[in-house]
């Protein structure tokens, strides 16, 4: 196999790749965030304390985080098919993949967010602030270097389950690697792409470390290290 | 201003119960800086905790600025909406700051004043305000993580004030600091009080604190009050424990046995008098001083002194009652045989 039909086959795979990931990602990041905030709030002594749905919610987390996930794609195949019209393809994949990783990455937000000091939280309610107040501008905020190094483990253990998914018809570099390396004995061609996935898990722990030293240093380092820079203040002390 | 009556609060976990509160009358007064002291697991977090219901008592009343904040609905964890309006008026600053670390210093006093629902042009200025009031105008844009626990604290106060409260509760506020940044806080406070006209609580385990910034005080014990009143008044009541901690002779010597050891309290507007010579004088007795001491309490000079008369008690009746007739107050203290008082 020459180097040119290799790329041939693999840009498309890697862009079906990163749509399924990326897809997913984003999925998970909106149904999980809300879920792992709601597992600390609902807890003895959380702003909704819940026992009753405090117990449910993290018997369903916990249901579906021992399911493997191969079993979890088959069981959802009729719900992805009523979802996306269609159970190949890697549309099709990002429904598996989202149910996978919510439970997942609520768990990490559920840890992050607990470790916000308790002190803020009774500071926000002897301010007279509301539980959304509370989420909305301490317990998201203060855990955010957490929570965005929890997006990049979900990120690329994603990308571990994506593989799995694109050989049942996800499509991707994983089904791409399985059918060359695999069925073919394409072997160097295999190694090309485990390479590339490497690379790009590589990347994105690489970038997610960044984002996270960026957000952790607020106020620790120089001045200069702000990721979310506060908007439009400049004015106020620039005299 | 603060009122409770009666507080309770017992704490019940796994079938055990501490009882943190039994039973405490405070009253603070408008205006006025009130300390409370006492030692580790007295109650005094819990009391001031209750103050604005972050922790709900068990039992009894709290009434601040005239409202029964028992009476609202919702409790330590999720607040009602008028238990949220009135906290809004109690301003509160703790031990350890509290500060978020993701917002700047200007940031973190805003997010009170988003609480209450100020557009952003009146915020900056409130902010603005306030940082200037506590001195922190240059440090706007900095994060708590950049600031000296001194400049956290203030950034703490400043953000308790950004609701104009009429009370402000401070636990341990200057625990965390060293004695000077000690000194400039608490001479904030003091600022605060007198030009805001706002209501101090503060816990504290100094007695210092007390010395330099309240008018009034009480002393905590096993979830109670047992003492407490204006500095002026306590240090005027005979055998009272605040007094002689605000005011420790302790160092001094405790006299030979056999002999009667006085402590003598004068106010700076009782007229300074020779009394001892005069007692000297009068009597024709030996007077031994065993030391003496004068301090600047509540804004007011106050002395003690400790001094040792031959013979008992009861041969020192006659010197003792001239000494009253003066306007001191004596406090004839157990000697070091044992003769109590
Ligand atoms: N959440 C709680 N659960 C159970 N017991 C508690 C709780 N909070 C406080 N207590 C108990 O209540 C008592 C009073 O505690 P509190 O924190 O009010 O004391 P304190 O006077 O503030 O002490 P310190 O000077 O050490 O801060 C202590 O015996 C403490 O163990
Ligand atoms: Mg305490």
């Amino acid at each position: 196999m020459t180097w040119d039909q290799m790329q041939e086959l693999m840009w498309p795979a890697t862009w079906e790749t990163l749509q399924m990931v990326g897809v997913s990602t984003v999925c998970t990041v909106v149904l999980g965030l809300p879920l792992g905030v709601l597992l600390v709030l609902t807890a003895k002594g959380g702003a909704l304390q819940n026992q009753p749905v405090n117990k449910v919610l993290g018997a369903v987390v916990n249901l579906a985080r021992s399911l493997p996930f191969i079993i979890l794609m088959i069981a959802l195949f009729s719900f992805t098919r009523w979802l996306v019209g269609s159970s190949l393809g890697w549309q099709a994949a990002t429904v598996p993949l989202t149910v996978g990783a919510i439970p997942f990455f609520a768990r990490l937000v559920e840890t992050n967010v607990r470790e916000v000091d308790r002190g803020l939280v009774e500071a926000v309610q002897a301010m007279g602030g509301n539980t959304w107040t509370l989420v909305r501008k301490t317990l998201v905020p203060e855990a955010l270097p957490g929570i965005v190094a929890s997006v990049t483990t979900t990120v690329i253990a994603l990308i571990g389950y994506s593989a799995m998914a694109g050989t049942v018809g996800g499509g991707g570099l994983g089904d791409l690697a399985y059918r060359y390396g695999y069925l073919r004995f394409e072997t160097a061609f295999m190694w090309v792409i485990v390479a590339e996935i490497a690379i790009i898990v590589t990347v994105i722990q690489l970038a997610g470390d960044y984002a996270v030293r960026r957000l952790a240093n607020r106020g620790r380092g120089g001045g200069r290290t702000r990721l979310l820079r506060p908007r439009a203040d400049t004015d106020l002390v620039a005299s | 201003m603060i009122t409770t009556t009666d507080l309770t609060k017992v704490y019940r976990s796994r079938g055990r119960e501490v009882t943190a509160l039994a039973g405490v009358d405070l009253h603070v007064r408008p205006g006025e800086v009130y300390g409370v002291v006492g030692t580790s697991g007295a109650g005094k977090s819990t009391l001031i905790r209750c103050v604005n219901m972050l922790e709900r008592p068990s039992s009894g009343t709290v009434t601040v600025d005239g409202v029964d904040l028992t009476a609202l609905a919702g409790g330590e964890n999720r607040a009602g909406k008028d238990l949220r309006e009135a906290r809004r008026r109690i301003g509160m600053v703790f031990q350890h700051f509290n500060l978020l670390s993701s917002r700047t210093v200007q940031q973190n006093v805003e997010l009170p004043l988003e609480i209450i629902g100020l557009d952003r042009t009146q915020r900056r200025r409130k902010a603005a305000e306030l940082l200037d009031l506590v001195g922190l105008t240059d440090k706007a844009r900095s994060y708590p993580g950049q600031l000296s626990g001194g400049q956290k604290q203030r950034v703490g106060i400043a953000r308790a004030l950004a609701g104009d409260p009429k009370v402000l509760l401070s636990d341990e506020a200057t625990s965390a600091l060293d004695p000077e940044t000690t000194r400039s806080i608490l001479k904030l406070l003091r600022d605060l009080n007198e030009q805001l006209g706002l209501t101090v609580l503060l816990i504290t385990h100094e007695m210092d604190v007390i010395k330099s910034v309240c008018d009034s005080a009480a002393l905590m014990r096993g979830g109670r009050v047992v003492e407490s009143g204006a500095l002026t008044d306590l240090l005027a009541r005979p055998g009272s424990e605040l007094a002689r901690e605000l005011f420790p002779l302790s160092e001094f010597g405790t006299g030979h046995p056999g002999a009667t050891v006085l402590e003598i309290t004068f106010q700076g507007d009782a007229p300074a008098q020779p009394f001892v010579s005069q007692l000297a004088r009068t009597y024709q007795i030996e007077i031994n001083i065993l030391g003496a001491a004068v301090e600047t309490i509540a804004g007011r000079m106050v002395g003690r002194m400790r001094v040792e008369l031959p013979g008992s008690r009861h041969d020192n009746v006659v010197p003792i009652g001239f000494l009253r007739e003066q306007g001191l107050q004596v406090d004839v203290i157990e000697t070091a045989n044992g003769a109590v008082a």
